[in-house]
């Protein structure tokens, strides 16, 4: 899923200083799964807002609403009856839900409140981890089910490089070495072979090299 | 012969080589440059010239080389995947060649964490693995790495570094194999201060019968202190300082500590000499380049052969 984390408060009441009627947007989805701008986090951002806007002696006006995806043209449609009557938009989802409503409502001002950070996964509760840069090749088929290109941290394809320490990165113990962890889930399969065949350069048109990426699926497109 | 380079020609001709290396200023002075190079010209068979090392923005390599080269002498440009893509590595790699410079080392680089830019995007649009490979088939094959033919391709002598002592342990054969596959010529190693564990490696690169298709030079490091030595064990990633080593610095005094550095540098290569397979030395005196001469003739590797 797309991880995000809640952008310091002192930058969200920056963006919203001018306005006094808000609109905050949560995400049903991925920002739910890692708490970050589900029902709940809009609920507590809402509270969070009035309290500081009461500190300073202004009011605020605050609709908390929590679409079922919104990066999803659909959904963002039911926004329509309440957009008119707010001056700005906060949007607690991903990226993709900010500009989805930016790009339907043309007039509105729109603002993050969570920094988009990763497509990861959960290793334990509340802990997530960096796991695809959605190369648009994946290569995991050759690399045990273990992703050099998000997990080494120089995205080597030939690794590993000179600089691993007890099995983990030389950027830190915190790390484990991408290619520790390949070459270790080779040789459980039994297929430490595959080891040495060399890896070309890899082409990085799909993975946004030739610029922003679409997918059009023919059978699907009305 | 594949290339003009000195260095080939040592090897070719079965001699034990010597490399040394000189950082690039964190200025635009040439002097220091020529003075580094000075200081260790007549003892070795090409000088390393460092690309940005431990991700700190120095003079380039390219150009620093330029300067060494323009003294007669003989660069060898680290180039790192880190900062460039591969269009201007391919480029550099030409331009390099156009100025002479015939020997290069293709690396991966440290990460940007460690240097003084750390806030900077790293590239690795190839690793070194790749970089290898493409002045290869630059050099063979006349191919850039996208495919299309060049006229005049650079003939560069192609280097790589190893090291035996990070782990997995048992992978680091391999993966100097799959430098020999990529086309490297000479491999220069990381630091050896744990022998054992070199000659371990060695009987491995031997095993698969990979000295025959690539030169190892041995890397040896001369500890100046101590201090030096406990650094080089806790912080360097991927160094393997025995304790022995560190005993034996701080068994003697203060004022002792760097002639006994380069007592002990000296005595690994007598015995490093005698591992088949070894066929030379690479010395990295960091800021320390005034002892090379020292130490490469205490290890009777001097005079340098004229080839
Ligand atoms: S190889 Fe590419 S697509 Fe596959 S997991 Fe890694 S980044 Fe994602
Ligand atoms: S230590 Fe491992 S994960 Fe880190 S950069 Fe080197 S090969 Fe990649």
């Amino acid at each position: 899923m797309i991880t995000a984390e809640q952008k310091p408060m002192q930058e969200i009441i920056q963006y919203l200083a001018p306005y006094s009627k808000i609109l905050l947007v949560g995400c049903n989805e991925c920002v739910t799964v890692c708490a970050a701008g589900g029902r709940k986090e809009v609920g507590l951002l809402a509270s969070a807002l009035h309290l500081n806007s009461l500190k300073q002696g202004k009011t605020i006006d605050i609709k908390e609403i929590t679409l079922e995806r919104q990066c999803d043209p659909e959904y963002v449609e039911e926004l329509t009856s309440y957009i008119d009557a707010a001056d700005a938009v906060l949007s607690m989802s991903c990226g993709c839900g900010v500009q989805t409503i930016a790009t339907r409502f043309k007039q509105a001002h729109v603002y993050p409140a969570v920094n988009t950070k990763f497509m990861g996964a959960s290793l334990s509760q509340g802990v997530w981890a960096e796991r695809c840069q959605g190369c648009g090749d994946c290569m995991l088929g050759i690399t045990a089910g273990i992703c050099p290109v998000s997990r080494c941290s120089k995205s080597l394809l030939n690794g590993p490089c000179g600089g691993t320490s007890n099995g983990q990165c030389e950027i830190g113990p915190e790390t484990d070495c991408a290619w520790r962890l390949i070459w270790e889930r080779l040789k459980e399969l039994g297929i430490e072979g595959r080891y040495e065949a060399l890896v070309d350069a890899k082409d990085w048109r799909p993975a946004g090299g030739a610029g922003p990426r679409k997918i059009i699926r023919e059978d699907l497109a009305l | 012969m594949k290339t003009e380079s000195r260095l080939e020609k040592v090897l070719a001709s079965g001699a034990m080589a010597v490399t040394s290396e000189v950082g690039p200023p964190r200025g635009v002075d040439p002097e220091i440059v020529r003075k580094k190079a000075n200081m260790i010209k007549d003892h070795v068979d090409g000088i390393n010239v460092t690309d940005n090392q431990t991700a700190m923005v120095r003079m380039s390599s390219m150009a620093a080389g330029i300067i060494i080269k323009q003294m007669g002498l003989d660069p060898i440009i680290q180039m790192v995947t880190r900062d460039r893509n591969r269009l201007a590595m391919q480029s550099e790699v030409i331009g390099a060649a156009a100025f002479g410079i015939d020997t290069m080392l293709c690396l991966s680089g440290d990460h940007p964490k460690f240097g003084d830019h750390p806030m900077a995007k790293a590239v690795y649009d190839i690793d070194s693995v790749q970089l290898i490979k493409a002045v290869k088939d630059m050099r063979d094959e006349g191919k850039f790495q996208g495919g299309a033919d060049m006229k005049a391709p650079p003939k560069m002598f192609i280097g790589a570094a190893a090291n035996p002592f990070a782990d997995p342990f048992e992978l680091r054969v391999m993966r100097l194999a799959k430098k020999v596959k990529a086309g490297v010529d000479f491999v220069q190693t990381q630091c050896i201060f744990n022998l054992e564990k070199f000659e371990e490696w060695m009987k491995g690169v031997e095993d698969r019968g990979l000295d025959k298709q690539v030169h190892v030079l041995a890397g040896i490091t001369p500890m100046k202190s101590v201090g030096m030595a406990r650094y080089m064990k806790n912080r360097v990633p991927g160094m393997d300082v025995p304790d022995e080593v560190i005993k034996r610095l701080a068994g003697v005094s203060k004022e002792q500590q760097p002639e006994e550095g380069i007592k002990i540098a000296v005595e690994s290569m007598e015995r490093l000499k005698e591992i088949k397979g070894v066929h030379g030395f690479h010395i990295m005196a960091i800021e320390w380049e005034e002892r090379v001469a020292e130490i490469v003739e205490k290890a009777g590797m001097y005079p340098r052969p004229q080839v």
